[in-house]
């Protein structure tokens, strides 16, 4: 066996970081006892906002530690996490992704298209934002997003 | 061999377009093109629409030659190139359902991008209201003991969206077929009549993992068609922005083709040092992404203050970790055991699509337009293109590898001769005029076609590498199993929204 090639985990300097962090993990505690479930729905972003919130589980941010994780099932989740501007092709899949979640569910709709369509508002080919096709409890703005704005947006929830 | 532009038969030529030219040609032309195409002489780069033509680029891969060829269809119609060319299909499918316009002898007319969801035919050509929902007919497979596994638009993970029709016999995939358009948000409809500068935020949400390159290929576009000179130090910020890109992508696939094969220590690596990238992109440029950053005309920021010692301090962590990880990859036996002789797509396969990017190049197609045709800085400085020959999930890790390598000295080089001066200048304004850019984006070329009138976009039609990589997917899946599809997939990353527009 050889000894592990595993590098030392980055040092936490980014002081902003760390004190969210902090926050994030007591409100996860106090409300869901270190437990929320996430169902990601790409309802025809551009990719963008996948890419940070795939970066949410890297080793800077961790989000599995504050008992956040990403579930391949809408029916072992808890929150809807959608992006993208809702095409037209995606709002069947959305609805029927929504309806097989179970109660209690919460929806965070990332990004700014995800808003009202954003830059695509207008388009033949979308919807024009989550909330017209199922509820949204709450709206992460960027485009995209960075980890630590979506961070901050699921504390948010979790202190709604 | 004669050069391109000699091989096309006689026909009008459009002074406005540049660099390359474009030629409106008869139905007999055309055909010609299309033989030269299907007989692999030249090599298709796009096929495309517009209310009452349609135009193909192609390329000499040799000379680096493009030209596109128009054939004007007043009665909606036109010989279809797919018919001997497959590599031509899905854009005529495209074609039909966007325009309207019929390929003549297309034998695959089922329609694409459109799944039946829109209020609206044919919403780029002579819209119309559209029909009743109909039946999508998958492609039959027959024989005892198949069975179908239908996956998705909405994925497992953390992915965009796309409809897989497996069939299996048992745990062996006897046949893959893919339904994409879920992505689709309308992109070329929305930058007709656009400002040149809302088109370029389009082209830059076209597909976010490319951003860069996507707006760079759009501004080449805009440039050759307003005979634009970009500011060198621009170039050079460009082409650091770029290698970015690329690096961050190829590391973030390294990792997440591993953790497709349960593989999960190099994903978290392979985090860490992507994740150090996208900082260091973020404080020389402002966003993480380099999203807004490429502009017509140059560079919308110059390199913060500070972005020299940045780039510097990543290189040196890149290049401190990223050999060892390369080690563990080659010599953990489980992984290997994986991704060696896992998915492979035949050269031949390769060459007739055009496919670029690690997908051609894990299959000995060398092309790569950063060299051709080749664009500033590139032209400038000497760079590996590596190749490999297995076709394998292996070959298009190590592409990446060898790729991440390049990336690394490219950067290095473009800071070492980075040059003063302004980021940016005017772009010129000279009524009806079109242009076409290629570059190489981290999964292969992007090319971006334009048509403008001073500051406004009349036409503008992006091409994303997927197109030509896709259908190539379907063939590698053959044979292997079930289990193996995810880290086939993750080992093409093909764009859904590159593709879908």
């Amino acid at each position: 066996m050889r000894n592990p090639v595993t590098e030392p985990a980055p040092v936490k300097d980014d002081v902003a970081l760390a004190e969210l962090a902090g926050i994030v993990d007591r409100a996860a505690r106090q409300r869901l006892g270190r437990s929320l479930s996430i169902r990601e729905i790409d309802a025809g972003s551009c990719n963008g906002c996948e890419l940070e919130i795939h970066a949410l589980g890297n080793a800077f941010y961790d989000l599995e530690r504050f008992g956040l994780r990403f579930v391949a099932s809408p029916r072992h989740a808890d929150v809807l996490l959608v992006t993208g501007p809702v095409t037209k092709n995606m709002r069947e899949a959305l609805e029927r992704t929504y309806k097989a979640t179970p109660d209690p569910k919460w929806v965070i709709a990332v990004g700014d298209c995800a808003v009202d369509g954003g830059i695509f508002a207008g388009s033949y080919a979308i919807v024009g934002g989550v909330s017209g096709v199922v509820p949204v409890d709450l709206h992460i703005r960027g485009c995209p997003p960075t980890p630590l704005q979506l961070l901050k947006g699921l504390l948010a929830l979790m202190e709604k | 061999m004669p050069a391109l532009i000699d091989r096309i038969p006689e026909g009008r030529r459009v002074e406005s377009h540049r660099p390359w030219p474009r030629i409106i040609v008869t139905p007999e032309a055309w055909h010609k093109v299309a033989d030269e195409v299907a007989a692999g002489r030249a090599t298709l780069l796009g096929l495309w629409g517009e209310t009452a033509s349609v135009h193909m680029a192609i390329i000499d891969e040799t000379s680096g030659a493009i030209a596109v060829v128009t054939i004007e269809c007043p009665d909606g119609r036109f010989p279809s190139v797919g018919r001997n060319h497959p590599p031509a299909i899905r854009l005529e499918r495209a074609i039909q359902s966007l325009f309207g316009l019929e390929p003549e002898g297309l034998p695959d007319a089922r329609p694409w991008l459109d799944l039946g969801f829109w209020d609206v035919r044919h919403p780029l050509g002579a819209l119309s209201k559209a029909h009743a929902h109909e039946e999508y007919a998958f492609l039959p497979a027959e024989g005892e003991n198949l069975h179908q596994i239908p996956v998705g638009p909405v994925h497992a993970g953390i992915i965009e969206p796309g409809h897989f029709r497996f069939t299996a016999n048992g745990e062996t995939i006897v046949r893959l077929e893919q339904r994409l358009g879920y992505a689709h948000k309308g992109i070329e409809l929305l930058m007709a009549g656009a400002s040149i500068d809302r088109a370029t935020r389009l082209a830059a949400r076209t597909s976010g993992d490319s951003t860069v390159a996507y707006a760079l290929a759009f501004a080449q576009a805009v440039e050759g068609a307003q005979v634009t000179k970009v500011p060198l130090r621009a170039v050079y910020l460009r082409a650091i922005m770029a290698e970015l890109e690329r690096l961050a992508n190829h590391l973030g696939d390294i990792g997440a083709i591993c953790n497709d094969a349960s593989f999960s220590l190099m994903h978290a690596q392979c985090g860490i040092l992507r994740e150090q990238t996208l900082r260091t992109a973020s404080d020389c440029f402002g966003h993480r992404l380099m999203m807004d950053c490429v502009i017509p005309g140059g560079v919308a920021n110059d390199l913060a203050s500070n972005g020299v010692t940045r780039l510097g301090d990543l290189l040196k962590d890149v290049r401190r970790i990223f050999p060892k990880l390369v080690e563990l990859y080659d010599n953990t036996a489980s992984l290997q055991d994986r991704t060696v002789t896992t998915g492979i797509v035949r050269p031949a396969l390769v060459r007739q699509f055009g496919a670029g990017g690690y997908v051609g190049r894990a299959s000995n197609r060398s092309f790569d337009a950063r060299r051709t045709p080749g664009y500033a800085p590139y032209d400038r400085l000497s760079f590996e293109v590596p190749v490999l020959e297995s076709g394998d999930v292996n070959a298009r890790v190590w592409i990446r590898i060898r790729e991440v390598e390049q990336s690394l000295s490219l950067i290095e080089r473009f800071i070492e001769q980075l040059p003063a001066g302004p980021v940016c200048t005017g772009i010129n304004s000279i009524g009806v005029s079109e242009g076409l850019g290629l570059v190489e984006a981290f999964r292969g070329d992007v090319l971006v076609w334009i048509r403008l009138n001073g500051d406004r976009v009349v036409r503008c039609h992006l091409r994303d590498a997927s197109w030509f990589q896709w259908p190539l997917l379907e063939a590698a899946i053959e044979g292997n199993i079930v289990a193996d599809f995810p880290l086939c997939n993750k080992s093409f990353n093909c764009s859904y929204s590159g593709h879908d527009l």
